[in-house]
């Protein structure tokens, strides 16, 4: 399968500056080093971010993402490279100069100030009119729907209302960029899924460029216009939501991305539009897409969505790939089914199967003689 | 289970409020005390009061200290709220550990040999002695306590607050003028009452720092009860244990209706999720 094929297989989205050769990114990292002493925080790092994204820098603790955008604050400057917003190099611009305003994870509001003053609390250090300043704030008040709480300190409203009044702060310059970081890990799940779709209606009516940082894939999947997937103060992958989970081009972000199946295995032949994987002796081989940078005879993982896996009783007629194996465990969820499957060599499998019908009887159990299969095009293989 | 008698409890609580208030209950008592003998009870009288305040070198003394006290205690919390600030927030800069070691050492360091190497200090700069060098030298050996109480509230301040306030457009002093301080300020009152309160108290150091002008009330008391323990000075002692306490009632009574006040908006505040 060839990149444009690849390409092919998930629709461009309509908002896309950058597969725009023309386009000229907002934010734009040239070769940023950060070293906290000996360590490395962020390695030669080069990235372009363009205005109106909604771009999220995703990866475990401890990876360089909230170094990214502490540097994009203002915070902390880069040890080698260059940051640039809207073309000026931002790195001697103090935080307080920039048109860059931050959520912070601990909302940060202050204490001793109401939620209207909290939201004026820029505004007055702004050059703008003092006449203009409340009928601002009041317009944030409405953006987050706290009219009602104008006049109450930050205590005495509950974390989802604080959450809003950090965003209204946070926008109430309207700045070129806002920074979130984790903005909804305090919020418990529902709120966190409610809070999501509201932050993606506001950044799209305003059209602000917002950058995320997160650790919650499935949060940064669904706000994002693009991801980056961060490890130890690199990117290993930045593209859409739709092309990481599906085309991740490691190991690495298959498996912090989502559910996934992983087959460690050799390359043993590669034809003109497919590979296969010997995996283990007494197993046929896994037939998958080519793969890219990866000769024949070389070491080599597959890499297989759960969804992607169907469990059958018998042995498809035409699937092209087929294991036996039998249900080891079964993960009711409710939407959805994860069965757990244990081939004959050891290797155990993940498989998703959507439960459409109530009521529908299971039509597996544990212990159950099954067969797993998927398709030529529905995992890939990736460098070990 | 709590709330149970028991004599243990009792005699131990019994003990322990004798060993504490009974000297202070008979001062007070005997400051009422009619007759000029300090321990003859000869009936109630608030005569002594009376002397008190017309008793004029008691009166410049006690306004001696006040002044001391107001000064060296603004003095000492405006160093030490800086040197609290540089302690926790300056990250690490040379000769760090020198400077918080240095600040620290008036609380362990005798009053006799600070109150000693003062009067040095102060001969050798040819300082004139009087109400100035006692507002120096208290303001030295308060702010190490002022330090202490700014700096532990400090520690436990979101650093985010400052940052949201520079990312807001703050410079680093608006930041902390307008953010910092209102937050930290009920420690800095409490650092400038416990610096107050010390310079009220102090005898040793400000015996070294003054000169012939200026006497405190300690110093005053002191010299006093050297010459026989007079009914005056119960009385002036009772006057300055019912300001502090009432001080103290009034400012723990309120902080508790605060934090009760608090508890109850916040735990009507998250039913709204």
């Amino acid at each position: 399968m060839s990149e444009d094929a690849e390409k092919g297989a998930v629709p461009t989205p309509a908002f896309a500056p950058w597969d725009d050769p023309q386009a000229k990114p907002l934010i734009r990292f040239q070769g940023v080093t950060k070293k906290f002493g000996e360590f490395v925080a962020i390695d030669d790092l080069s990235l372009d971010i363009y205005e109106r994204e909604f771009f999220a820098l995703l990866g475990p603790s401890g990876c360089g993402k909230t170094t990214l955008m502490r540097m994009l604050a203002g915070f902390e400057n880069p040890s080698m490279g260059g940051i640039t917003l809207a073309g000026r190099d931002i790195v001697p611009v103090p935080p307080n100069k920039r048109p860059v305003n931050m959520m912070f994870q601990s909302y940060a509001l202050f204490p001793h100030l109401s939620v209207a003053d909290n939201i004026a609390f820029g505004l007055k250090r702004s050059d703008m009119a003092k006449s203009e300043i409340a009928g601002r704030v009041d317009e944030m008040l409405g953006l987050v729907q706290l009219r009602k709480f104008a006049a109450r300190k930050p205590h005495q409203i509950s974390g989802g209302q604080r959450q809003r009044v950090a965003l209204a702060r946070a926008l109430a310059k309207a700045p070129k960029l806002l920074l979130l970081d984790e903005p909804l890990g305090a919020l418990d799940r529902k709120l966190r899924e409610e809070t999501q779709f509201e932050l993606m209606d506001i950044q799209e009516k305003l059209g602000t460029t917002f950058v995320i940082v997160t650790h919650d894939q499935e949060e940064a999947m669904t706000v994002a216009s693009r991801v980056a997937v961060m490890d130890n103060g690199r990117l290993v992958q930045v593209d859409t939501p739709e092309r990481i989970y599906e085309f991740p081009v490691s190991r690495y972000v298959a498996d912090f991305i989502g559910d996934v199946n992983l087959i460690e295995g050799r390359i043993e032949t590669l034809t003109k539009d497919c590979a296969t994987v010997v995996w283990a002796e007494t197993m046929p081989p896994i037939t998958a897409g080519l793969p890219q940078g990866i000769g024949a005879g070389e070491a080599c993982v597959f890499a297989i969505r759960p969804e992607k896996v169907t469990i059958s009783a018998e042995r498809p007629p035409d699937a092209v790939n087929a294991l036996p194996g039998k249900v080891l465990d079964i993960g009711y969820l409710g939407n959805m089914s994860t069965y757990h499957v244990e081939l004959a060599n050891g290797q155990v499998i993940k498989s998703q199967m959507t439960n459409q019908r109530r009521l529908a009887r299971r039509a597996f159990s544990w212990e159950d003689q099954v067969w797993v299969s998927f398709t030529a095009t529905g995992g890939l293989i990736l460098m070990a | 289970m709590r709330n149970r008698f028991s004599w243990f409890n009792a005699t131990s609580l019994t003990l322990g409020f004798a060993f504490l208030y009974l000297p202070i209950l008979i001062l007070v008592v005997y400051s009422f005390n009619s007759s000029k003998l300090v321990t003859v009870w000869a009936g109630f009288s608030t005569k002594w009061y009376g002397e008190l305040f017309h008793d004029q070198a008691f009166m410049d003394a006690a306004i001696v200290t006040l002044k001391v006290g107001l000064a060296s205690s603004t003095l000492a919390t405006v160093l030490g709220t800086m040197a609290a600030y540089v302690l926790v927030r300056g990250g690490r800069f040379f000769g760090r550990t020198l400077f918080s070691g240095m600040i620290y050492a008036p609380l362990v360091v005798p009053d006799v040999i600070t109150g000693l190497s003062l009067l040095l200090l102060f001969i050798s700069i040819g300082l004139d002695r009087g109400i100035g060098t006692i507002v120096l030298a208290h303001a030295t050996f308060s702010m190490c306590y002022v330090s202490v109480v700014v700096s532990s509230r400090l520690v436990s301040f979101d650093r985010a607050l400052e940052e949201a306030a520079l990312d807001l457009g703050c410079t680093p002093w608006d930041a902390f003028k307008s953010v910092t301080l209102p937050i930290i300020a009920p420690a800095v009152i409490s650092g400038w009452l416990l610096a107050f309160t010390l310079s009220l108290d102090d005898l040793v150091i400000a015996s070294f720092a003054s000169g012939p002008s200026a006497t405190t009330l300690p110093m005053k008391i002191f010299s006093q009860v050297r010459l026989g323990v007079s009914p005056e000075i119960n009385a002036l002692s009772t006057i300055l244990i019912s300001i502090v306490t009432v001080g103290v009632v009034t400012t723990s009574v309120l902080t508790k209706q605060a934090a009760v006040r608090r508890k109850r908006q916040e735990q009507e505040a998250a039913k709204q999720d």
